[in-house]
């Protein structure tokens, strides 16, 4: 039942330390790699999670539909604007036109036809004209339009 | 050496050392009732993650009615990890008002409010307050049917109250009806008003509760307590329960995706059943039962004003039931408590079922 | 001055009677405007309205006779010079009472709406709702006399151009007195046709009115007479929702088109195709009926070789396909009437998969045999045509499930779309009969679905990452937490031993 000078723990010296140095040393290096290892697991998805995505930024209000070199004159290319298909037109003067793809009648998806120079729904035959206007066939109502510009190769396509 | 002298220099500047040292005073009582001390601290951990995560966030959302929805769809599926983000977002916005009710119920019933910590108290319910509003202003950002619908409803039914009600309901939707000004402004309310009101109201809460130490149950007033030190003992506990609870989030993100749903359409009716979140069904569910009209005045006005009546009595809590020694008093508010608890849990429940 | 007492309670036995006064007043009148105009002498006009007059009255009866102081009578007595200048101030305002009502006054409808014979009645109670009635247009427009007329041979006076009730033989020309007049039909609709006579005459009905045949259909079998709707009008016989009906009136009926070597269930057919279905039921004007394949007034069913062309006009994508096909020449040399030899005249039904190929309800093999190139083209189209239904299937099956399991895969499933926009077009291609133009769309189709297929997949291994992931993250958690635990033991053991 001494008491050592200098030892501050009151130890018996016949009851020894519980955990030995080894023991608790043990506990703390496997305690500290594994703070690290999920300090890491939270951390890497937050790192990746920051670095911007192949695809840069949400396409909804704004599209490229096309380059501007892989649209002849006079013809028509189908695009995906949101979540629903679009039309680009390139008419015969060279004027950019972009409206919604889907026929307002049983909502198939319509196309450019270069002869007739009109947008034409192929299942029923119905016919829009250039400003996207419901002329022929039945469909009830024009193609919502959409506004096109050109930024150096790139054709933008935004909602109107 | 190197550490020594850059703790050394830090000290004479911040006086890190007497923060050490008071931190290490800090002790916690240890009793039948010590596990629900760990709520606070849980709470406040959530809060970090919501703050975390939603900063995050904030790099790829677009607040504007034409953007969000597509915003939320790109993190989800476009942004690395986007879905893990998100889906903690969604999910720690409610363990964190969970936790925060069972933190006050168990302040309450512990007493925890008795003087001097009336104050406490009070910051701790605008504190409420506030994460309710976090939840309904977060709600509606993903811009999705359900969100738009529940924020409708919701900002009616705050219009209801009589005579600011009108204007209350102007001020939140940013108009007439919800529209894409409603998504701005609860949107400023989320990421800036609230966070700066939490921010104050936290620091005070907390700096509070280190002033006044850790309170007892009534029945251990003023009786030898074992005590347990918050460095490193209590703060290692309160750890593993963090640890756990990021566990937990990163598990619900991925075994129960937050949904996203459809895009809000102002034009089309309301989706059938829709129901507010779980915090708000049970004023919901009972706002459905109170008959229309109850002597001449609108169901829904009594019903407003009820909970409104309730709100300012929880605010009152310290000043009516001041001291221990009123037994009476004590067992009343044990009764109202418990029957309070019964009853949003009951009608939340009911909510569900039907 | 003696009054004229005419009038008294109206008789019942004689509804003329008031009428036959008033028409005494007006022609007063009348003749008075004659005199007015100057001309003739009107003691002449006086004894002719006094002979008129007294034919009228003669017909009356006793009792009448009594009731009504015979006021024709009164007329010879009158012709003095103080009468007349009462009848003069009379005749102006009666005049100018009867030039107002000119216009409306028409006898034929007041007198044959009071009858009570309903066939007679009929005419005059259904023309409130005619178009003719509508622009200004009466009985004597189309069947002459005169409306102004008191009497009924005043009024069918076929010296006044009464042309009384056509035969049916004359009754596209009676209609064509006007609707073949481009100058008259331009006052009231200048878009109107003009040539729906002449049109008539090319058509079956036509051909077989002008050989005597009474039974067949003429302008009022379709369009009703007297209460005459525009086309336009929902009410109309005409309209595109009730023209098979009109037709079917007769057509339908055995007992009438007994004689006739045409069947008599084409209304029965039609009303169980698709074209019924979209009319009657979706509402669709635009769906045809018996007059968009037969013509209206030229109704002739389409020449064997010119189906196409009928069924083209709003068919036009397989109508063009049909044409370069093999099978053009093949139906029009055995008569087989081009597209209804598949899909049937009348009783067009939703074409499915099973029409083409070598199956049981397949059409191609009412003609084709196991072996030869016809059967062998129907096989391969049909197995192309299942083989990429079904790979949208299995793909669409996936993605639902990736989304059902949680994953957003809104984007692929929109890509599908490609894929069942191929399957459509490969579904009309098949009227070219040829494997090589279904291929050119169903190949890229194919490739569209085994892409929705990829990501399907992508997304649910992404899904299993993601639990792989949780897994292995929540046993570092774990771990984690049991060695804080742990440390907190190892902490407090060695707080109490230094106790």
């Amino acid at each position: 039942m001494g008491n050592t000078a200098g030892d501050k723990t009151n130890r018996d010296p016949e009851y020894p330390d519980p955990q030995p140095n080894t023991r608790r040393r043990f506990l703390d290096y496997l305690l500290g790699t594994s703070a690290l290892a999920t300090f890491g697991a939270i951390v890497y998805p937050i790192f990746r999670f920051m670095s911007p995505p192949q695809v840069i930024e949400s396409t909804e209000s704004s599209v490229i539909a096309a380059k501007l070199s892989e649209i002849p004159i006079n013809s028509g290319k189908i695009f995906k604007f949101g979540n629903k298909p679009g039309i680009l037109v390139r008419t015969a003067t060279g004027e950019f036109k972009a409206f919604s793809a889907v026929c307002t009648h049983l909502e198939c998806i319509v196309q450019y036809r270069p002869d007739t120079k009109q947008i034409w729904c192929a299942c029923h035959n119905g016919q829009y004209n250039l400003s996207g206007k419901n002329i022929g066939g039945p469909p009830p109502r024009p193609l919502e339009e959409f506004k096109v510009n050109t930024r150096g190769d790139d054709v933008v396509v935004t909602k109107a | 050496m190197r550490i020594e002298a850059i703790r050394a220099w830090l000290d004479e500047r911040l006086s890190i050392s007497t923060l050490a040292a008071l931190a290490s005073k800090k002790e916690v009582p240890v009793h039948r009732h010590s596990i629900w001390y760990y709520f606070g601290g849980m709470t406040l951990f959530l809060f970090a993650v919501q703050v975390v995560t939603g900063i995050l966030l904030l790099l790829y959302y677009r607040p504007s009615s034409e953007t969000a929805f597509e915003s939320v769809q790109f993190i989800i599926t476009e942004v690395k990890f986007g879905w893990l983000i998100r889906s903690i977002h969604s999910w720690s916005a409610n363990l964190m008002i969970a936790t925060l009710f069972i933190h006050m119920f168990s302040v309450f019933f512990l007493r925890a409010y008795y003087p001097p910590r009336e104050i406490t108290w009070l910051s701790g319910v605008f504190l409420l307050f506030v994460a309710i509003c976090f939840g309904f202003s977060g709600y509606l950002l993903p811009w999705n049917k359900l969100a738009f619908f529940a924020t409708k409803v919701g900002t009616e039914i705050a219009g209801v109250v009589p005579i600011v009600g009108r204007p209350m309901l102007r001020f939140l939707r940013g108009g007439d009806d919800v529209t894409g000004a409603t998504l701005t402004r609860f949107f400023g309310f989320h990421v800036a008003v609230l966070p700066a009101m939490a921010t104050a109201l936290i620091t005070v809460h907390v700096l509070l509760v280190q002033l006044h130490g850790m309170s007892v149950p009534p029945k251990l007033i003023g009786q030898p307590v074992k005590k347990m030190k918050f460095v490193p003992n209590f703060l290692l506990r309160d750890l593993i329960g963090w640890i756990l609870a990021i566990g937990v989030l990163a598990a619900l993100a991925a075994l129960f995706p937050w949904e996203l749903g459809e895009k809000a359409d102002a034009f089309a009716p309301a989706p059938a059943g829709i129901k507010p979140e779980w915090y708000f069904l049970f004023m919901f569910q009972t706002l459905k039962y109170i008959p229309a009209k109850i002597w001449k005045i609108d169901g829904d006005v009594i019903g407003i004003l009820a909970f409104g009546f309730v709100a300012m009595l929880l605010f009152l809590v310290p000043f009516i039931d001041r001291s221990p020694e009123n037994r009476r008093r004590r067992l009343i508010f044990n009764v109202c408590g418990v029957l309070a608890l019964l009853y949003i849990v009951g009608m939340t429940i009911f909510g569900y079922v039907t | 001055m003696r009054p004229m007492k005419i009038g008294g309670p109206a008789d019942q036995t004689d509804r003329c009677t008031l009428a036959t006064a008033a028409a005494q007043f007006s022609l007063c009148g009348l003749c008075g405007s004659l005199c007015l105009c100057g001309g003739i002498a009107q003691e002449n006009i006086h004894h002719r309205g006094t002979e008129i007059a007294q034919r009228s009255t003669e017909r009356f009866s006793e009792r009448t006779r009594r009731f009504v102081k015979q006021p024709a009578a009164i007329v010879p007595a009158l012709a003095t010079r103080r009468t007349f200048t009462f009848a003069l101030r009379a005749m102006i305002v009666l005049t100018l009472f009867t030039l107002a009502s000119a216009q409306k006054k028409s006898s034929c409808i007041e007198c044959h709406s009071k009858l009570q014979d309903a066939r007679l009645s009929a005419p005059a109670k259904l023309f409130d709702n005619d178009i003719h009635h509508a622009r200004g247009l009466s009985c004597n427009d189309c069947h002459g006399g005169d409306p102004t007329a008191d009497t009924k041979e005043g009024a069918k006076d076929p010296r006044k151009g009464f042309l009384g009730k056509p035969k049916t033989l004359d009754i596209p020309a009676y209609c064509g007195k006007c609707h073949s007049d481009a100058n008259l039909m331009k006052r009231f609709n200048p878009s109107l046709r003009v040539d729906q006579e002449r049109e008539y005459y090319t058509s079956v009905h036509g051909q077989k009115l002008k050989s005597g045949e009474t039974r067949a259909a003429t302008c009022i079998s379709c369009h009703s007479v007297h209460g005459i709707r525009a086309v336009k009008d929902p009410l109309s016989s005409v309209y595109p929702s009730n023209v098979a009906e009109t037709c079917s009136k007769c057509h339908a009926n055995a007992d009438y088109m007994r004689g006739f070597p045409i069947p008599n269930n084409q209304y029965a057919l039609y009303k169980t195709s698709v074209h019924a279905k979209a009319l009657y039921e979706k509402q669709d004007l635009s769906a045809p009926t018996c007059n968009d394949c037969h013509g209206n007034h030229g109704a002739t069913p389409p020449g064997i070789a010119s189906v196409a062309n009928v069924c083209g006009t709003c068919h036009g994508r397989q109508a063009e396909l049909f044409q370069v096909s093999p099978h053009k020449a093949a139906f029009d040399q055995r008569q087989f009437g081009e597209c209804i030899k598949c899909h049937s005249n009348h009783a067009i039904n939703k074409p499915t998969d099973e029409m083409i190929g070598a199956g049981q309800k397949s059409v191609c093999i009412t003609c084709h045999t196991p072996g030869d190139k016809g059967y062998v083209a129907g096989d391969q189209m049909r197995t192309r045509i299942d083989e990429l239904l079904a790979s949208i299937a299995r793909s669409t099956d996936i993605l639902n499930s990736a989304e059902r399991a949680g994953m957003e895969v809104s984007r692929p499933k929109f890509e599908m779309k490609e894929a069942m926009d191929a399957l459509t077009h490969a579904r009309v291609l098949i009227h070219t009969s040829s494997i090589a133009e279904v291929d050119k769309v169903a190949a890229p189709g194919l490739a569209a679905s085994a892409r929705g297929y990829q990501a399907g997949l992508d997304a649910l291994a992404e899904r299993s990452f993601r639990r792989k992931g949780l897994a292995v993250s929540l046993v570092f958690i774990l771990f984690l937490a049991v060695l804080v635990y742990l440390k907190v033991r190892q902490i407090e053991s060695r707080q109490a031993a230094a106790e």
